[in-house]
């Protein structure tokens, strides 16, 4: 394990792309940490009402991890705390610790701003902005200063193709956003997402407003993106969890349940609501 | 069995659509009522500029309609009507016993009758007279009948006779019809570059000698007050007289070019007959434009109509604004609205920004908002009250001992008067809330998706409102600037105190330094309708003048808008994200 790379955070991101043959080839990812996302008796309040109970979850680099459980368990705010997007509302309050590589999010000494740019969000509604693909990509590269031409085209390339939708898009970089379809528009938002080539990338049920062919891709996305990015993904579709995801943890009423890899919470859970759940007799 | 899955009722309403009908009457009711007063507008301010034909009435001997004991008149039509008087009449007791008495009793007496503008508002003394038809014994369209616009007093209608030289000879038309026309073409079209020539050294070179003059003559009155002046404030002064003597020579220099042409337009004259043939004269130099109006065809007429209206538009008034241009105040108003549209929406917009972005939201905020709600609800003079009091007197006062000490001390305000600059500021106030309240409307539009969106790529606040909450509400925000334009370019009573006036002397933009002054005071639309319609002393004749600078106010506004929501359309297909 390299422990020491991880130390550097956050002053400088872990030296690790392209991802080499070889960390590939070393069997389950040896070397990646398998706590690089650390939940540690983690709870969290909207004004008096507590939604997370003493979380402890580890979430492994480069890896997809799943989170499910019935609707209001809690899934979006645990999600939304990583990087702190739940900042925005007014009266919370969180206990216990929330670690991305060794280093509390809360540290006094990071900007929830620098934050963010190494964490890409893709929301259940895809919400590109108003103004062209091209520039919806490269959105985050412009607000962080970076002006080159050179850079921003490189950017918008690579990512896009990341994202699949490189071939659909190239010839009209400079129309409107709005005139793509949904699960386009969806992937382009992933673009957006990782054009800053962040470390991890948070996605809130990105399929749920899409047609099963649109699930397909983006779903076949995750699977090359999980090679570089560290992937949370929140979904209602247990086939997809099961598809996508490497490790699943499950929620109920704020609290974690139970995670392990993903085809023993499918196949062999040890909790009885763990089964029912995955089972579809309820949720 | 069948369901009904009609969603009517009998009678073919929608169910529980009954209030439709009401909403729909409103809006018919509003809207034909909006017609009706533009179509009003439209109509009486157009046919100001339409050139009508000229009758010409003989009046029965002895009739009730004479008057100044005259029997033939010459006018244009301008009303027909009928009218009901209630008159006196006695007659004899009906009841026999007492048939030496008299009833005295009112019975209606209903006649036709014609308004008639006479024009010669000098010999008659009034522009309007009506006549009773059952009065009129004789209407002719006298071909040779002219209607003259004039210096002074009015159109004059009558029949040009004589046209004496400036040599003196005399062209009679009774002697040679088509050389005297022409001739009076010719004069009265060299009169008129006279005219534009004399116009052009009072107003062009002796406007900016008496501008200089009078900085001088501050300077100078300064320095005479001062006890001891130093050897350098001593050549000063020297310098200042010899640029006031230089000065006084050119003034002078122009003033005999100019008076010299003034006497020629004055020595060539025209004498003329009125219908009653009474008969006077006048200087060619006073006749500004004439057409025989019963001799037009359509497209003479159609092109007498483009010529005065255009002249209305371009011209500069005269007569104590009862005759000639509106250019000025059309000016005027289009300069004050673009102030006041530069000054509110800047402010405006980063007071709503902060008030839904940035501010807490809690009651004080609420209270804040409602204040400004209501800010729109205060009597607009109350604004031009604290106009005065806020710009003109303190920023104004300040402004001038700054910068203009010597002339504040010689008691000439500079900024401290009413000025249209102090104009546009208290309507860029009184206007606040408007763009305001759009622009708060606009922002909280806004999805949370895009916001949240902007702030995961790692954007601050202050970036996200800038490249994305801004440029998606830019419609908005001028949605609030036409509400604000069209409300500033109408609004009339604040500016009577910080700096409107009947006729100002100077445009605000002309050709001396610093070419914008944005301290003069300046002539407005809404206030020339004023002006005209209720001040002027023969506010009958004053009517078309009013229709057609409402009208050049109301298209003035509409063209404002227009542009505005041309910008807005192209800013929406570029930013398509609400239509989506
Ligand atoms: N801004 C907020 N203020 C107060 N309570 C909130 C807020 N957002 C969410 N909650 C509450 O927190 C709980 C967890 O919400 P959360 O959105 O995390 O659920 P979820 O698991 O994502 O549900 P779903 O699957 O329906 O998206 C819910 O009870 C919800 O009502
Ligand atoms: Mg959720």
């Amino acid at each position: 394990m390299n422990e020491a790379s991880h130390q550097s955070f956050p002053e400088q991101p872990v030296a690790r792309r392209p991802v080499s043959v070889e960390s590939r080839n070393l069997g389950e990812r040896a070397n990646y940490a398998p706590d690089y996302i650390a939940f540690r008796n983690y709870s969290f309040y909207y004004g008096a009402t507590q939604v997370l109970f003493d979380i402890n979850l580890e979430i492994p680099e480069r890896q997809v991890t799943a989170l499910i459980g019935p609707s209001g368990c809690g899934k979006s705010t645990l999600l939304r705390n990583i990087n702190r997007m739940n900042d925005l509302i007014d009266g919370i309050r969180h206990e216990g610790d929330l670690l991305i590589g060794r280093t509390s999010v809360y540290d006094p000494g990071i900007e929830v701003i620098s934050l963010r740019k190494r964490i890409g969000m893709v929301f259940q509604k895809s919400n590109p902005f108003p103004k062209s693909i091209y520039e919806n990509v490269i959105y985050g590269l412009r607000v962080a200063g970076r002006r080159r031409k050179s850079v921003l085209d490189d950017a918008v390339e690579r990512s896009l193709k990341a994202s699949a939708l490189w071939d659909e898009v190239k010839d009209r970089l400079h129309e409107s956003a709005f005139s793509l379809s949904g699960g386009q528009m969806q992937r382009l938002c992933i673009a957006r997402a990782i054009a800053n080539q962040p470390e991890i990338i948070l996605m809130d049920e990105p399929c749920s407003a899409l047609d099963p062919i649109a699930t397909g891709k983006i779903e076949d996305l995750i699977h090359e993106l999980k090679n570089d990015y560290t992937i949370v993904i929140v979904t209602h579709n247990m086939q997809q969890a099961a598809r996508v995801s490497d490790r699943t943890a499950f929620f109920y009423l704020g609290k974690l349940v139970e995670y392990d890899h993903t085809d023993t919470i499918f196949m062999n859970p040890m909790e009885p609501q763990t089964e029912a759940y995955v089972s579809g007799r309820f949720g | 069995m069948s369901r009904d899955i009609s969603d009517k009722t009998r009678t073919g309403v929608p169910k529980g659509e009954v209030w439709v009908w009401f909403t729909s009457l409103g809006l018919t009711l509003g809207l034909s009522m909006v017609l009706v007063l533009f179509g009003l507008i439209l109509v009486r301010g157009l046919s100001y500029f339409w050139p009508v034909p000229i009758v010409q009435i003989e009046l029965q001997e002895g009739s009730e309609s004479a008057f100044l004991g005259m029997h033939r008149f010459a006018g244009a039509v301008a009303k027909t009507q009928q009218r009901t008087e209630r008159v006196l009449v006695e007659s004899p007791e009906a009841d026999a016993a007492e048939a030496d008495r008299t009833v005295r009793e009112t019975i209606p007496d209903t006649f036709a009758e014609i308004q008639l503008f006479l024009g010669n508002r000098d010999y008659y003394g009034q522009s309007f007279r009506y006549f009773r038809d059952e009065d009129v014994v004789g209407r002719t369209r006298p071909e040779a009948i002219i209607r003259a616009e004039r210096r002074a007093e009015g159109d004059g209608i009558f029949y040009a006779r004589e046209l004496v030289l400036e040599d003196g000879r005399v062209v009679k038309r009774a002697e040679d019809v088509d050389r005297f026309e022409s001739e009076l073409d010719r004069l009265v079209g060299e009169a008129r570059h006279r005219r534009a020539e004399i116009n052009r050294i009072d107003r062009r070179h002796i406007g900016r000698i008496n501008l200089e003059m009078s900085d001088i003559e501050v300077e100078l009155r300064y320095f005479r007050r001062q006890d001891r002046l130093t050897s350098e404030e001593e050549s000063r002064v020297q310098e200042l007289r010899e640029r006031r003597d230089e000065l006084q020579r050119r003034y002078e220099r122009l003033e005999t070019q100019s008076d010299a042409l003034k006497r020629t337009n004055e020595s060539i004259r025209l004498r003329y007959e009125r219908a009653d043939g009474s008969r006077d004269e006048m200087a060619i130099g006073d006749l500004y434009r004439f057409h025989y109006p019963n001799r037009l065809g359509v497209s003479g007429r159609i092109q007498t109509f483009m010529i005065r209206a255009w002249e209305f538009v371009s011209g500069y008034p005269r007569d104590a604004n009862m005759d000639g241009g509106i250019f000025p105040a059309i000016f005027g108003t289009f300069l004050m609205t673009l102030i006041m549209s530069i000054a509110v929406t800047p402010f405006g917009v980063i007071a709503a920004v902060y008030l839904r972005e940035y501010a807490k939201q809690g009651p004080v905020v609420r209270s804040v908002r409602i204040a400004v709600n209501n800010l729109a609800g205060v009597p607009s003079i109350v604004f031009g009250v604290f106009g005065l009091g806020f710009f003109v007197y303190l920023m104004g006062g300040t402004i001038d001992s700054i910068f203009y000490p010597r002339a504040q001390e010689a008691g000439v305000p500079t900024f401290g008067t009413g000025g249209i600059l102090w104009a546009g500021l208290t309507l860029a106030l009184l206007n606040l809330p408007v763009v305001i309240v759009a622009t708060e409307e606009a922002l909280a539009a806004v999805s949370r998706g895009v916001r949240e969106g902007s702030l995961a790529c790692g954007a601050s606040k202050w970036q996200t409102i800038q490249r994305l909450v801004l440029p998606a509400s830019l419609p908005g925000i001028l949605t609030g600037m036409i509400l604000a334009m069209a409300r500033g370019a109408g609004e009339v009573a604040p500016l009577m105190l910080v700096g409107v006036v009947a006729l100002a002397p100077n445009l605000p933009v002309d050709g001396t330094f610093p070419f914008i002054h944005l301290e003069r005071k300046f002539m407005h639309l809404g206030f020339h309708i004023y002006d005209v319609g209720f001040q002027s002393p023969d506010s009958e004749a004053a009517i078309p003048t009013v229709f057609a600078t409402t009208l050049v106010l109301i298209i003035l506004i509409v063209i404002f808008n227009l542009s505005a929501i041309l910008i807005r359309n192209h800013i929406r297909r570029k930013h398509q994200g609400s239509a989506f």
